[in-house]
């Protein structure tokens, strides 16, 4: 799998409340709540996100409520991954659960800025800047998350294994 | 080769002696748990993965409270989805709003979740039941639809951090200072995938309300989950409530640690987590007196009795300031129940506070209390995020109840010792 879009490129703490504010969260359809997608930290978001583009973030991205709606939001507006210094525990989680592909590379971050054009390979975790030609090598994605990204997610995950048991 | 508090109860579940940080282990959880918001999702995945049915019905626990009594035609949809579940499904416990409350207020005061537990739950703040000595943790509602099914989780074995707290509390200090400061020390990320376990003779001098508030809260720090240990205290609250056996864990003597942080209590003073995030932790005399418009007093942080007992004290012939907004409102029915009955709901009444019926509304600006533009509130809820209680621009400060109280009666950030 390879993904190519344009940063957009937000500091640390970026958390669930201003990924998606709870004031929205009495729907969960995708649409309705990739509408209002970092609304509270970038009213330009949701209305200028091109199909494709990335997430480039500090430390703590996705920190704060359980939410699933707030990787949700984020798919659902376009966004074809996200790249931070470091993840939240539960939106790291949700994200591979809900197949939104998500790398830790904090020199990736450090090397780019708003509107470059990066290139991104989740399964090798090699990512490039194409704006200004760095490539970059992300931790590792856990074998076991791997498994439950090559499945499509949890629940088809799920479905192999309770398959499995019942055969 | 001693254990910390999280190595042993995964250990147990996984049938192993010991498990080891970093390792990734699937273990049976005890209880699974949603609300109104997380619990659509859930469900949905739960009937995407064609299982038909929960692995126990006595163990499942759909609580609508976020958005509940229903706030609006989507949230009323939303809560219907989880009432027809629960029904279906016939699990044994129906919560139902007049019988209900806020999920980490009224399950561990009906004894459905029990020390050395893993209790799962679509909410972040389900690390409220570290207090009882389980491992509790939030989840997304595909982990949570997935465990409705199997009654398996898959985790990975965190590094603990333990946090001591020596000397005696001064008066007005309370868990939800302890915690304050111990967040505002390490930061927003400062317990990342990690456990947190809390000792020393500060701990012990706090009875379980206040021990929940202090567990509420190791998300706000990154936390995975966090522990209390175990004591008479621990063992009397769950005692009169366990509606099955239990196991208590304490952790060995001589576990390993990633840190140990140790704190003398004996000079602090009440703390403010100050806007926009809960780590940014300044002690009360170090916060300017800022003019309040709204004062929240609830949540499942600080919405039990003792939280309320000490509001009602400071409100008790002392009315809130002309143009505050003090919005009381108990954690659970039964709270609710009890504080009618020792007179507080006629006391916040008659001071001049709204009083609601049990819902989390105002904490994470849903109903109930939704901030303005540039208006400032003082809570006593867990998050002060930008847009958390309403408009982005709104301001949120962090406090303990008599804080909180004594603001709303001062009509600025300041303390009970201002008023008693």
């Amino acid at each position: 799998m390879k993904l190519t879009g344009t940063a957009w490129r937000y500091g640390d703490n970026v958390d669930t409340d201003v990924i998606i504010p709870a004031r929205y969260l009495n729907v969960s359809d995708p649409q309705e709540l990739a509408e209002h997608c970092m609304e509270d930290l970038d009213e330009t978001f949701a209305t200028s996100v091109q199909s494709g583009d990335m997430i480039v973030a500090g430390t703590n991205f996705g920190s704060g409520s359980s939410r699933e709606h707030a990787p949700i939001a984020i798919k659902a507006a376009g966004v074809s991954c996200v790249v931070a210094e470091g993840f939240a525990r539960i939106f790291y989680r949700n994200a591979f659960n809900i197949g939104l592909p998500i790398l830790e590379c904090p020199e990736a971050v450090a090397g780019t800025s708003k509107h470059d054009r990066l290139e991104v390979e989740p399964e090798s975790g090699v990512i490039r800047n194409l704006t200004t030609g760095e490539t970059f090598h992300a931790q590792p994605i856990p074998d076991f998350m791997l498994d439950i990204i090559r499945a499509g997610g949890l629940v088809p995950y799920t479905r192999q294994r309770l398959a499995a048991v019942g055969s | 080769m001693p254990q910390t508090m999280v190595q042993k109860i995964l250990a147990a579940h996984a049938g192993r002696e010991r498990v080891e940080p970093g390792e990734l282990v699937d273990v049976p959880v005890d209880v699974v748990l949603a609300n109104d918001i997380t619990a659509p999702i859930a469900i949905d995945a739960f009937n995407r993965l064609g299982a038909g049915e929960v692995f126990n019905a006595d163990r499942i626990m759909l609580v609508p409270d976020h958005f509940a009594p229903n706030k609006d035609i989507k949230a009323a949809e939303q809560n219907r989805t989880l009432r027809l579940f629960t029904r279906e499904q016939e699990l044994t416990n129906k919560f139902v709003e007049g019988r209900a409350g806020i999920e980490h207020v009224m399950l561990p005061e009906r004894g459905l979740v029990l020390p050395g537990d893993i209790v799962i739950g679509g909410d972040s703040h389900t690390c409220t039941y570290g207090a009882l000595g389980a491992l509790a943790t939030g989840m997304g509602s595909t982990d949570i639809g997935v465990a409705m099914a199997t009654g398996r989780t898959w985790m990975r074995v965190p590094e603990t951090m333990r946090f001591v707290y020596r000397g005696e509390l001064p008066r007005w200090v309370t868990g939800k200072d302890l915690i304050l400061h111990t967040i505002g020390e390490i930061g927003s990320d400062g317990a990342l995938y990690r456990a947190m376990e809390f000792g020393g003779e500060a701990i012990t001098q706090l009875n379980m309300e206040q021990r929940l508030t202090i567990t509420n809260m190791v998300i706000e720090a990154g936390g995975k989950c966090g522990f209390v240990e175990a004591d008479a205290v621990t063992r009397a609250y769950v005692e009169e409530r366990a509606t099955r056996p239990y196991k208590v864990y304490h952790a060995d003597e001589g576990a390993a640690y990633h840190a140990l942080y140790e704190f003398d209590v004996s000079d602090m003073e009440p703390q403010i987590a100050c806007p926009y995030s809960p780590a940014n932790v300044k002690p009360l005399s170090q916060v300017k007196p800022v003019a309040v418009d709204q004062v929240f007093i609830g949540s499942c942080t600080n919405g039990r009795l003792s939280d309320l007992a000490v509001a009602a004290d400071l409100l008790e012939g002392r009315p809130v300031a002309e143009n505050v907004r003090c919005i009381v409102i108990p954690g659970s029915q039964r709270v609710f129940l009890d504080a009618l009955k020792l007179g507080y709901l006629q006391t916040f009444t008659e001071a001049g506070c709204v009083v609601s019926t049990s819902t989390c509304g105002p904490c994470l600006g849903g109903y109930m209390g939704v901030l303005a533009a540039g208006e400032v509130c003082v809570s006593t809820s867990n998050r002060n995020f930008r847009g958390r209680m309403g408009h982005r621009d709104a301001q949120v400060y962090l406090a303990n109840p008599a804080v909180a109280a004594s603001s709303a009666i001062l009509g600025r950030i300041g303390g009970p010792e201002e008023v008693a």
